[in-house]
């Protein structure tokens, strides 16, 4: 064993990040106290953001399985069978510690990670979601985030050629020390033709391909396995640098590899690198490996196995090969100009060996760096909880004026449009894109089929934080009727959970409540949790930001040509409001954008209501008889319906009449689930009826489109009156004017 | 006819062309790999869209010295055609076989988002079938797409009548407002003297299905068979 490194002592595990008790761990199973690079890889591969030692026993809730399941989770991505020979690869992922340290390339290295998460299964990433989440927008630094956050993204999706085409930005003072940057990414593969991260056949060839490796993101997932400080842009170093060219390079040379039948199994080099793969692959596989460390390209030099083994550098993976196959894979990436260097072999015996110029200065069993513990650590209700949802929004005053309440909301920064992002990212590299950004949902064809996938993403923190069990139900709801919206059937989700700290009871037991949504969600929607990832940590200084679940779905339409989108397309249509009645200001946008409060209960959510809904508009869309479809969310009706007449090539007027069942704001911007605005011809409205009336939902006709106004009466008197053209201003301007 | 959509490490429109081509427009087409100078058996080379190289140093600068690049010389001179879109017009101009430059957008951001063309020159093969005056629309999706020459060029690019497209409202009209990127005279796509090598920004293959937003782009795709005549050889002007 080497004597270069320091000598590894409880204090040094400590301080990388071990407990105690970990560390006796180590040294009851090693027999003896670890080397300084053994010490490193415990460190990165038991820290949170690799482990998932504090989530693990409640995920252990969500449903994984399904009858179009290829791939659940514990691979680098989740695959759903969608018919016609075709897989859809997807999964969600956070890069929220590194965007606030360095935005740029924080959000940049973000969309890096999880295309490699998509590609190294052997599918083509064919689209791009981001869920962002910053301060508000007159907080300091706030506009800066979004700028940086904003134009990473935009630099290393449209470099790489994946069309961005949806996604969410919302603002809450919450996020203002931990904005979150989570990104979606979905991909194409054929069914029978994914690959997985697997070490099988002890004497296969490892291989290491595509970047140098330098110094860049060690400690990485250490990192955002702890919560923030003043001191926290002193980390800058350990955010990774990301090479959009590069990763290209690396899609088009992995997919080739995999076409020559060489390729036995494949893993992208992300948290904790190299330690990563060699320890998680061979773990997998029951088998070992064994790596000769000077033999990894490097871009510096003196780099030492602890930084070697835990560099986070980015488009690398590790791919073993088949015996005999070696030419196979280094012609194909010296064709692509990339490094393919053959750094060790798979064994038996399930040990990790990582040696330097052949001495050995790790020497690991697999199974107890890839098995870190599992804990329950406990949970308990805020004690403040009750009380912020005992709050009564109906206590406040009703505004004067309805129509100047509903242009505020459609030009608050959340609900307003986001156009100045996504104009900065290619929306159609691929031509797939039926449907952009700007709608409930994107819609991208299968080429060669007649079939598209409709994809998603929805979070809504301050529900969650009201109740994180209703709330993150809600969301799970939220995506799903989104796709349903756009006329697809969900298949499958993937989850990012952002939180704070585990180590805090209170925290902790909004994780596992927020869990227990999804889970009766999901069940109740019968849609699998395919993949996604944790980050707990979200917080700074000891304040946490609101509980996000962000949700992302992917669903299928059988006819492409069969969708909708939210828009009214012209006049005349009859517009109908499908769903419940009930709904509520509390946790609302309404509440937060005239209030600034964040408080009250949230609506009911009667599941067995969403899926009937979502099924009639899915019958609907699909038999042609919607001209829009728009699902009723933050800013409840009004905002739906003014929506449905500004966001469009063109303005549509719309006149509607809504019952008086409560009080105007209420029935006007309260938010509540299972609620969907469509637009129907007049010439089919009778056959929508009597679809309707089979689907056995509440439903109502609320109005007709045309003119050039949104006129809404409740009962009989009309409430607000405003031309679509201030709708518009108010809703193109809001969030633009203060980034621009 | 027969088409080869080049390939550069970084190039993500090939594909993209290549379907459009075959599923489309229904004519062989072939990828032809950077390194690549045989390209006699073609009738017509496009330079798709992408980050060649990266692009770190200058849009195009590295592919305008590839391989492939330096055997379009020939190519052209003995009547073959070629058509860069985005990243492809960089890269004819960084090349030399186009005049101009492509420098950043003056909003110094990336922008993606449709545009309306005015088609100024009817007289080339890819522009044959269309009318003078004709508004088309496309996609647009770059970085450095605003286009500059100096003065004497430009004069000279009016005087021979090769400016093939300027970025216009939907009415035709050239505003400042319609131009998404601060090109000088509001010049999306340009042409060399025997009119037959096109540089232009906005994406035609993204507008050559009706499925995708419009034809506009498989019009001028269509423009090009029409003018393959029936010996085989080209109409030219």
């Amino acid at each position: 064993m080497t004597g270069a490194e320091p000598k590894v002592t409880l204090d040094l595990a400590l301080e990388a990040g071990l407990t105690a008790e970990e560390y006796d761990r180590i040294l009851s199973r090693l027999g003896r106290e670890p080397t300084y690079a053994e010490l490193g890889l415990f460190s990165a591969l038991w820290s949170e953001h690799c482990a998932y030692k504090h989530s693990r026993v409640f995920l252990a809730r969500l449903p994984q399985s399904g009858a179009h399941v290829l791939q659940g989770p514990g691979e680098n991505a989740g695959a759903i069978d969608i018919g016609d020979g075709w897989a859809v690869v997807f999964k969600i992922e956070s890069h929220n510690h590194p965007s606030f340290i360095e935005p740029f390339q924080g959000a940049a290295t973000g969309v890096g990670g999880i295309l490699r998460d998509i590609f190294t299964m052997g599918a083509r990433p064919i689209a791009i979601l981001d869920s962002l989440r910053f301060g508000e927008l007159d907080q300091p630094k706030v506009p800066e985030l979004v700028n940086g956050v904003v134009s990473g993204i935009s630099w290393y999706g449209n470099c790489f050629g994946c069309p961005t085409v949806g996604g969410e930005i919302a603002f809450a003072p919450e996020y203002a020390g931990n904005p979150l940057v989570n990104v979606m990414c979905v991909g194409l593969v054929r069914a029978d033709q994914i690959f997985r991260a697997r070490a099988e056949g002890p004497g296969n060839p490892v291989f290491y391909v595509g970047n140098k490796t330098g110094r860049d993101g060690i400690h990485g997932a250490t990192m955002a396995s702890a919560t923030f400080d003043e001191h926290a842009e002193e980390r800058r170093p350990t955010v990774q640098v990301g090479d959009p060219f590069t990763e290209k390079l690396l899609l088009e040379a992995c997919l080739e590899v995999m076409r020559t039948g060489a390729v036995v199994g494949i893993q992208d080099m992300g948290a904790a690198g190299l330690a990563c793969c060699t320890s998680e692959m061979p773990a997998r596989s029951g088998t070992g490996m064994d790596v000769e460390l000077s033999r990894v390209p490097q871009r510096e030099t003196g780099m030492t196995p602890y930084e070697i083994l835990l560099s986070e550098s980015q488009e690398r993976m590790l791919l073993v090969a088949a015996r005999g196959r070696e030419e196979d894979v280094r012609r194909v990436f010296a064709k692509w100009e990339l490094d393919a260097v053959e750094i060790g072999r798979v064994t038996e015996g399930g040990e990790l060996t990582a040696r330097l110029g052949g001495e050995i200065v790790a020497r690991v069993p697999v199974d107890l760096l890839a098995e870190a513990p599992k804990y329950r650590k406990p949970t308990a209700e805020p004690s403040w909880l009750a009380e912020r949802r005992a709050f009564d929004p109906l206590t406040l005053p009703e505004p004067g004026d309805y129509g100047a309440a509903l242009v505020q909301l459609l030009g608050s920064p959340t609900i307003a449009s986001k156009e100045w992002a996504f104009r900065q990212y290619d929306q159609q590299v691929g031509i797939n894109t039926l449907v952009l950004p700007g709608s409930d949902a994107a819609v991208l064809r299968v080429k060669g089929t007649r079939r598209a996938l409709a994809v998603s993403t929805d979070g809504n923190g301050r529900q969650v934080f009201l109740d994180p069990r209703r709330g993150a139900a809600m969301a799970v709801c939220e995506a799903a009727r989104n796709v349903s919206c756009s006329g697809g059937e969900p298949r499958g989700i993937t989850d990012c959970l952002n939180f704070g700290s585990p180590e805090r009871p209170e925290i902790l037991w909004q994780f596992a409540e927020a869990v227990e949504g999804i889970a009766l969600a999901c069940r109740a929607l019968d849609l699998p949790v395919v993949g996604g990832n944790v980050s707990f940590y979200n917080e700074t200084s000891g304040r946490a930001i609101l509980p996000t679940p962000v949700i992302g779905v992917v669903g299928v339409l059988d006819d492409a040509g069969r969708r909708a989108t939210q828009w009214f397309k012209g006049a005349g249509h009859r517009v109908a409001l499908l769903g419940p009645d009930q709904v509520s200001l509390g946790g609302s946008e309404y509440l937060w954008a005239r209030e600034r409060r964040l408080a009250g209960a949230l609506a009911p959510l009667d599941l067995e209501t969403e899926r009937r809904v979502q099924r009639a508009v899915r019958a609907a869309v699909s038999a042609g008889l919607v001209t829009a479809a728009h699902d009723c969310s933050e800013g409840g009706l009004a905002v739906a319906l003014a929506e449905g007449c500004v966001t469009g090539r063109e303005l549509i007027g719309c006149e509607a009449t809504v019952p008086a069942v409560a009080r105007a704001d209420l029935v006007l911007f309260g938010e509540g689930p299972s609620r969907i605005v469509v637009a129907v011809e007049t010439a089919r409205a009778r056959e929508f009826e009597a679809l309707m009336a089979e689907s056995a939902i509440p439903w109502r006709w609320v109005g007709t489109t045309g003119g050039e106004r949104l006129v809404i009466r409740v009962g009989t008197e009309v409430l607000l009156d405003v031309g679509t053209a201030q709708l518009e201003q108010a809703w193109r301007t809001g969030f633009e004017r203060h980034v621009a | 006819m027969r088409f080869g959509v080049v390939v550069f490490p970084g190039t993500w429109s090939d594909c993209d062309f290549h379907y459009v081509v075959s599923e489309v427009l229904h004519q062989p087409v072939r990828y032809v790999w950077h390194r690549e100078r045989e390209l006699r058996e073609l009738d017509c080379v496009i330079l798709p869209g992408g980050f060649s190289y990266g692009d770190y140093l200058r849009a195009g600068a590295v592919a305008g010295r590839s391989p492939v690049v330096e055997a379009l010389g020939d190519f052209v001179a003995g009547g073959g055609l070629v058509l860069g879109s985005c990243n492809g017009f960089q890269i004819l101009c960084e090349a030399g076989l186009l005049p101009g430059v492509l420098t950043r957008n003056e909003c110094l951001q990336y922008r993606c988002q449709s545009s309306h063309l005015v088609v100024e020159n009817v007289d080339t093969p890819f522009t044959r079938g269309l009318r003078p005056g004709q508004v088309l629309t496309m996609p647009i999706s770059h970085g450095e797409g605003k286009y500059y020459t100096d003065p004497a060029t430009l004069a000279r690019l009016k005087q021979q009548n090769l400016i093939v497209f300027r970025y216009a409202e939907a009415d035709g009209r050239i505003t400042k407002k319609s131009n998404p990127n601060g090109s000088l005279d509001n010049i999306a796509g340009v042409v060399n003297p025997e009119g037959t090598v096109l540089g232009m920004m906005p994406h035609p293959e993204r507008a050559s299905e009706a499925a995708m937003g419009g034809t506009d782009g498989l019009l001028m795709l269509q423009s090009l068979l029409g003018s393959l005549v029936e010996d085989g050889s080209f109409l030219k002007r």
